[in-house]
């Protein structure tokens, strides 16, 4: 495992995007995730919040959850340090926490005049802005892109609505399970003999659109850099899941098919499964691609007699037959520990490995080598170990060099340091209730404080 | 005509599959020059995987290939071969970034790890895809789209409590690891526009995973901070919303999926026509929801209004009352909205041997600096004489080269 963080030596050198300054106004998970990747390679990503209104989702399902509600299981909903919720629960929910490490925090009333011109105020100093709410959230504010290049000319601004910041949909409502629904997905998984109505949630696509609206940034950081110019930049969520489902459309368009859900299964390579281990709910995946694949199989297995029926031998032979084939590979891993088999068939060159659960994740030998884990000690969390980088820099090896970041933690930085706010100035933004470490006491699930005064804002935001 | 975003980029591209031609597609399809690689008479593996044209096996048209190689020229070299790999440092000059997914022992065994691109163009960024990382017991290991899945996602969170775990469709964790390779790329070259030091980027397809948002990476934390493993529950009954209706209900023709719980019943009881069967506002609380009484009440309304609509319907039904409610669209229906036609989401580009065909487009737009078709995929070694003409080789130097299996 590496060292603890907090110790402070391994972010020293220059990181990729030492210098980038980012005005992040994302919320729950799909914007947050694309600011978590530029912070992780080193951009200072300002989170601007307000201790008047706390968006849906984000830091907690909801922001103050009542003891009813900290009973249930669940880890996205009750995922806090030993199930308490603490003094701040906004602070200490896994659901926000994973993705705001390395991220800085400040608090603004940006729906009062004062406020929002604050917000601008920073704009001017930072090079992106990065906001992922319902379309058209941001203009009512006065952060439309037409308001923002006014302070800064060649601000980079990144808006990431579902649908996008045109056609018939552009006002839809939708988290990232109707991204999947509309864009084809959700149709396209699930058990191969069971409706629709047994799929289960899935959240691939806030994956696919923060990660395209990270890239996207830096495509355009590359393009003001060279030329000095600035621009807008419209990611429609649904848009970065399609192209991820290429081979689905293109036979679409060239055959007029419309593929059906595999299951687990596979186009070509047989057999291919999730198969039941020794012990209570869990599994080994198993894919066979080729002859040499299967014999290595074969040779794991014992070579038991079934495996020498003649329908068996080829591969189009096996891919006709793996209803039966299935039965038959069950009957031989649920006699073993998922990972025996995992080793058994890599030995033999199959591609094997188990289901894996947290627990596994974290003792594994090949993550624990490679330090994929990295340990931060959190004020109001404790130490705990976070998953870490989704790359390794040799130049410049980027780390959780901070910690996720609490509800107004940076904002003497920002103010001050930043914005260049005078101790006076400061001290009434304070009392004004700019400033400060606490949603108002009004706000128990979410959305805005009861005497917030200021425009009307958006209560339900676009997901994702 | 606006220029691209990355016009003045030049990637050497050697990589094959999905996760490395994904992501030199995304630097291609913005504007970046890409020269694709391949194998001498076989071509990426990617060539013979499916869908072609009528089923019938065609190296120039797996629809798979075309989609992740357009904008790319395409070249062929043997890096086993001492002139082939002279060729390679020839063309590495005036290179930004080269990017390989080959497993970790190749580049080293041919003789072109980074060490040695690099004393070669101390100004390169090498990124360098695999299952596993470069590093670790686990490095020299297969994988597939499937055990990615289990090893790497929230698998056991998806499907019924009393079946096996079930992987996403397709393969969007290739492709989704390609993107994220290309996030690590570009800021490696913005850095390395301002300082001139190239290195070597190291991304592991398990990893992309671990650190996605996508859920694993939230339930990871989650289980540090309980201690509680995450496992399947089923449908129904959502893990981040629940409250009923929730999940997938069928309609006249299809389906549709919706968001309960108190925050959404407004408009949930909206969408439903505003039954008033379901006027009390105990259904529309958190513990109203859970109560089995209320449940069947509120289920009951919403398959009677749902067998009277069709998908369509609902959709705008949800529309009108801002509910989060959306149809399970086919992928002809995806390619035929009209959103993504106002949109212009599908692209129509011809091909020499594929012919015209409708092709997914951008996947963000930026207003200046647009999402653009140039050229379609490349046919296998079509820009061989371009690219080597350049180099000052001549069409006898280059039959030569093919006879000795170089190129």
């Amino acid at each position: 495992m590496s060292s603890d963080i907090n110790a402070g030596t391994k972010s020293d050198g220059r990181l990729p995007l030492t210098g980038v300054r980012v005005v992040d106004m994302t919320v729950v998970w799909s914007g947050t995730f694309a600011t978590m990747l530029l912070a992780d390679l080193g951009a200072e990503v300002i989170r601007v919040e307000s201790t008047q209104f706390a968006p849906y989702g984000t830091r907690g399902v909801v922001v103050r959850p009542s003891p009813a509600l900290l009973q249930t299981r669940g880890l996205m909903t009750t995922g806090y340090p030993d199930r308490q919720a603490g003094e701040r629960p906004w602070n200490r929910i896994a659901l926000f926490n994973v993705h705001a490490r390395n991220k800085l925090s400040m608090t603004v009333g940006y729906m009062q005049p004062k406020g929002l011109d604050l917000v601008k105020r920073l704009v001017a100093k930072s090079d992106m802005f990065i906001e992922n709410n319902a379309f058209g959230t941001v203009e009512r504010l006065g952060l439309g892109y037409e308001d923002l290049k006014k302070v800064k000319s060649d601000i980079i601004m990144v808006s990431m609505p579902g649908f996008g910041s045109s056609g018939p949909y552009r006002d839809r409502v939708a988290l990232g399970r109707h991204l999947e629904c509309t864009a084809g997905h959700t149709l396209l998984r699930g058990y191969r003999d069971a409706d629709p109505t047994w799929t289960t949630e899935v959240y691939h696509c806030d994956a696919s659109a923060g990660a395209t609206a990270a890239f996207a940034a830096l495509v355009a950081l590359h393009y003001r850099n060279r030329t000095g110019k600035g621009q807008f930049i419209d990611v429609a969520q649904v848009e970065t899941i399609i192209p991820q489902l290429g081979e689905f459309i293109m036979d679409y368009t060239m055959n007029g098919r419309v593929q059906q859900t595999l299951g687990n299964r596979h186009t070509t390579a047989a057999p291919c499964g999730v198969y039941p281990c020794r012990g209570e709910d869990r599994w080994v995946a198993v894919t066979v691609f080729t002859d040499e694949e299967w014999q290595g199989m074969c040779r794991a297995m014992g070579n038991p007699s079934w495996t020498a029926a003649e329908r068996f031998s080829s591969c189009s032979g096996r891919w006709d037959n793996q209803d039966e084939i299935d039965v038959l590979i069950a009957e031989w891993t649920k006699e073993r520990e998922d990972f025996d088999v995992m080793r058994l068939l890599q030995a033999e060159g199959v591609v094997a490995g188990p289901v894996m659960d947290e627990r596994d994740c974290y003792g594994d030998p090949h993550l624990q080598e490679r330090e994929f884990f990295e340990q931060v000690n959190h004020a109001e969390c404790g130490t705990h170990l976070y998953p870490g980088m989704s790359w390794k820099l040799s130049g410049t090896p980027c780390h959780i060099r901070k910690p996720p970041c609490r509800l107004g933690e940076d904002n003497e930085y920002v103010y001050k340091s930043v914005l260049g706010v005078s101790d006076q100035e400061y001290a009434e933004l304070e009392k004004e209730g700019h400033i400060g470490m606490d949603y108002d006491p009004s706000i128990t699930v979410y959305g805005r404080a009861k005497a917030s005064p200021g425009t009307t804002h958006e209560p339900i935001q676009n997901g994702g | 005509m606006n220029q691209q975003a990355l016009s003045d980029v030049k990637v050497l591209d050697l990589t094959w599959y999905i996760a490395g031609p994904y992501c030199t597609k995304l630097l291609a399809d913005y504007g970046a020059d890409v020269i694709k690689i391949e194998r001498p008479g076989l071509g990426d593996p990617c060539r013979r995987m499916g869908p072609f044209p009528q089923d019938q096996p065609d190296r120039e048209k797996s629809g798979l290939f075309l989609h992740l190689n357009t904008n790319k020229r395409g070249i062929t070299l043997n890096l086993k071969r001492e002139t082939g790999k002279a060729i390679f440092m020839r063309l590495l000059q005036d290179v930004d970034i080269v990017v390989e997914s080959f497993s970790p022992r190749v580049m080293h065994s041919v003789g072109l790890d980074f060490p040695a691109l690099h004393a070669a163009n101390e100004k390169l960024v090498m990124l360098r895809i695999s299952n596993f990382g470069q590093n670790g017991p686990y490095r020299d290991r297969k994988l597939s789209e499937l055990v990615l899945s289990a090893m790497g996602t929230s698998m056991k969170t998806c499907g019924q409590p009393d079946r096996e775990p079930l992987k996403l469709a397709g393969n969007l964790l290739q492709y989704q690891a390609g993107l994220v390779t290309a996030i690590a790329g570009m800021a490696a070259l913005v850095c390395c526009r301002a300082t001139g030091v190239g290195q070597q980027v190291d991304v592991s397809l398990m990893e992309t995973c671990l650190g996605s948002i996508d859920r694993r990476a939230p339930s990871l934390l989650g289980h540090q901070y309980t201690g509680d493993i995450s496992t399947r529950i089923g449908s129904g009954r959502g893990g981040t919303m629940a409250g009923c209706p929730e999940g997938v209900y069928p309609c006249q023709d299809g389906y549709f999926d919706v968001v309960g719980g108190a925050a959404w019943w407004p408009r949930n009881f909206a969408m439903l026509g505003s039954p008033a069967k379901l006027s009390d506002p105990g259904y529309g609380t958190m513990e109203g929801q859970m109560d089995p009484r209320r449940q069947e009440d509120i289920l009951t309304a919403l398959y009677t209004w749902a067998m009277a609509h069709t998908k369509q319907q609902v959709w705008e039904a949800s529309g009108r009352a801002r509910a989060a409610a959306a149809p399970l669209y086919s992928i002809e229906e995806v390619v035929s909205d009209p959103h993504f036609k106002e949109r212009g989401t599908f692209v129509e580009i011809d091909h020499a041997e594929a012919g015209l065909l409708r092709y997914p487009g951008a996947s963000f737009r930026p207003t200046e600096t647009p999402w653009r078709v140039n050229r379609p995929a490349p046919l296998l070694g079509e820009h061989n004489q371009e690219v080597y003409g350049k180099l000052g080789y001549t069409e006898e130097d280059l039959a030569g080269l093919s006879k000795a299996d170089v190129i």
